[in-house]
């Protein structure tokens, strides 16, 4: 069972890495955002066996299904699917690159130089399983935390709201000012 | 685990994926017939008895056709779109049983794929994965009717996820489960269609806005925008956006019949474990009627009002309908 | 417990091997004659114009930004749900408080024009 299991998460673990650099290195924002999807839902699968089915299913169904809904609907929005070939802040890559070698080492580190497994990978089998545990966890113990992310659904409500600019009438048509954002210049 | 079971899902996957696909081509011939009838005409009965052959020469025309590709299309995803949206109708009623058990050569055989204790959340995850397939069929045609048909499709189908979401509260807190044996096994003496009528129709509208059927069929405006997302589309790719939405029809009705109509429940169904699947093959056909039945009375509701209705109407009133079944709820069983 | 997981793997693979063998059906048997003016988008028999990939209204861009935040509600919503008989008062008062403040961000994006579509 062990090895199974090492199998599955081996797999598992290449498909979220090769989506992520997938992601990273298509030229096309589109496939970009597709690869992001992939590397959600598995992600999500790993939730699955780690024995947390609720963040499991609310991590395909907002992630996979709602946020990236948004970002391929940007993408769309500004006609942006292909992007430049020149890099806009130039040296990112190397900072980038070097940033990536300074957590894998950390990462290393971390696992060497410990002596026993953490502690919060230990944790997590409280009954997670049973979405009725995860209701009563979510209003017994953090209550608090949950009401405030109302408060930061609300935030962000007004912030998108006002992004998009719907405020601003243009004179005489009584329509705001996206109605003029039209056809993409060529 | 033992090589039977993997065996046993194995074919009841099979089964599932047959079945609907079936059902599929059946449910063609169904509304051929159906709106023919009421349109006081006779409908296609000339390939076999009744007809019943015509979907088979309809699936072996299709398979012969031509296919093509756009120039500007791009190519990986062009093929891949069609894929993308049938594998969420195919997948999303793998939760909903058929009926409880029964023993087949000494081996309890359950009558449902699995029954996952958060079945509900699954079939919300498949639904909003199921957007994809539309809006990347749009954008890979580069056709500027088939991608503002694909937008618009999935602008629609997220705003209704909202009111689909919300009504399937009703029954999950009168079952206190998010596992749909569970909530079918609560409806044992009486269906929640009584309980919460709300919720129902809430449930009927967004789910025909969220398989794009009449009166809600605004991706398929064809006056307009000349048939939406697989207006590029030939040959058996187009068959499968045709076969995903007939799926989805199916398979709306399948989880509404579980969710409000007792599943697989009916009479002596505790007796004879074989009537579940007949019960509920009964009630989805009769679900199938009715969408049919709209299509062929109602015209189609214009796209501001459509997002309206789903904004301004369905998602307030889904959320009524929990605080109030809510209520009632904690005040009896509390 | 995951094995009640590893059935949706299964019907998974079952599907996609279904619509595989669909497309690939097509795509075996169908004839192949491309000609240019096959190949050109289909815009009811007029002569295309413009391009076929175009920036569309900030709508879309607002109805999925509305719809991720009320989504993580309805996500919540659903979970309370399921165990509200055990919560009892407490439980229904503190989802009644994450209601009334997401129902106003509601009215505030209803008031402000956001859910029109003209």
């Amino acid at each position: 069972m062990a090895l199974g299991t090492l199998i599955v998460f081996a797999v598992l673990g290449l498909v979220v890495a090769g989506s992520a650099i997938g992601m990273l290195v298509s030229r096309n924002a589109i496939y970009a955002a597709l690869f992001l999807v992939l590397n959600f839902i598995t992600v999500g699968v790993l939730y699955l066996i780690l024995g947390a089915p609720f963040i499991s299913f609310a991590q395909v169904a907002i992630y996979a299904g709602s946020i990236m809904v948004l970002f391929v609907f940007v993408i769309m929005l500004l006609g942006a699917e292909q992007l430049p070939v020149q890099e806009p802040l130039r040296g990112q890559r190397w900072i980038g690159l070097l940033a990536g070698v300074l957590f894998l080492l950390e990462a290393g580190a971390f696992f060497y130089l410990r002596t026993s497994a953490p502690r919060w990978a230990a944790e997590i089998g409280f009954g997670f399983e049973s979405p009725v545990v995860v209701g009563r966890m979510l209003i017994e113990k953090y209550l608090l935390p949950f009401e405030i992310t109302g408060f930061l659904l609300l935030i962000a409500v007004v912030g998108a709201i006002f992004l998009a600019r719907l405020d601003t009438p243009v004179k005489g048509t009584g329509l705001g000012r996206h109605a003029q954002i039209g056809e993409r210049k060529e | 685990m033992d090589a039977g079971l993997f065996w046993e899902w194995v074919i009841k996957s099979l089964i599932i994926v047959l079945m609907l696909t079936a059902g599929f081509a059946y449910a063609t011939l169904y509304e051929r017939r159906v709106i023919a009838r009421i349109q006081v005409r006779i409908g296609p009965n000339r390939a076999g008895p009744f007809g019943l052959l015509q979907p088979v020469a309809d699936g072996i025309k299709l398979i012969f056709k031509e296919e093509l590709t756009p120039a500007g299309a791009d190519k990986v995803l062009f093929f891949l779109a069609p894929i993308i949206t049938v594998l969420p109708s195919l997948v999303i009623t793998a939760v909903v049983p058929w009926g409880d058990t029964v023993v087949i050569g000494g081996r309890v055989i359950r009558l449902y794929l699995t029954d996952i204790n958060v079945g509900i959340l699954y079939i919300l995850a498949v639904a909003s994965i199921s957007v994809y397939g539309i809006v990347l069929a749009g954008w890979a045609s580069n056709n500027k009717y088939a991608l503002l048909g694909g937008l618009r499709s999935t602008a629609q189908m997220i705003s209704y996820e909202l009111a689909l979401g919300l009504s399937f509260v009703g029954p999950i807190l009168l079952a206190g489960s998010l596992s749909l044996m569970d909530i079918i096994n609560a409806q044992k003496h009486l269906w929640f269609v009584v309980l919460q009528p709300a919720a129902f129709l809430l449930y009927f509208l967004a789910s025909l806005a969220e398989v794009n059927r009449a009166p809600f069929d605004m991706p398929e405006a064809e006056q307009e925008l000349t048939a939406g997302y697989h207006a590029e589309y030939s040959g058996m790719k187009f068959a499968l956006f045709f076969m995903a939405e007939y799926i989805k029809m199916i398979a709306v009705a399948m989880i509404g019949a579980s969710l409000f109509l007792g599943g697989f429940m009916g009479p002596f169904v505790d007796r004879f474990p074989w009537l579940g699947p007949v019960y509920l093959f009964l009630k989805v056909a009769v679900w199938l009627f009715v969408m049919i039945w709209l299509r062929a009375t109602l015209p189609r509701i214009r796209y501001d009002r459509l997002m309206q209705l789903g904004w301004k109407v369905m998602f307030p009133l889904g959320l009524l309908n929990a605080v109030v079944t809510a209520f009632v709820v904690v005040l009896v069983g509390g | 417990m995951l094995q009640d997981y590893l059935p949706l793997f299964v019907i998974l693979v079952v599907g996609f091997a279904v619509a595989l063998i669909a497309v690939l059906l097509g795509m075996l048997f169908g004839p192949r004659r491309p000609t240019p003016r096959k190949a050109a988008p289909y815009e009811s028999g007029i002569v295309p114009y413009g391009p076929g990939r175009r920036r569309m209204s900030i709508r879309f861009y607002l109805v999925a930004v509305l719809f991720i935040l009320f989504d993580v509600e309805v996500v919540f919503v659903i979970f309370w749900a399921a165990a509200a008989r055990q919560l009892g008062w407490l439980g229904f008062l503190a989802m009644l408080v994450f209601l009334i403040v997401l129902e106003v961000a509601h009215v505030y994006a209803w008031k402000k024009g956001a859910l029109e579509w003209d």
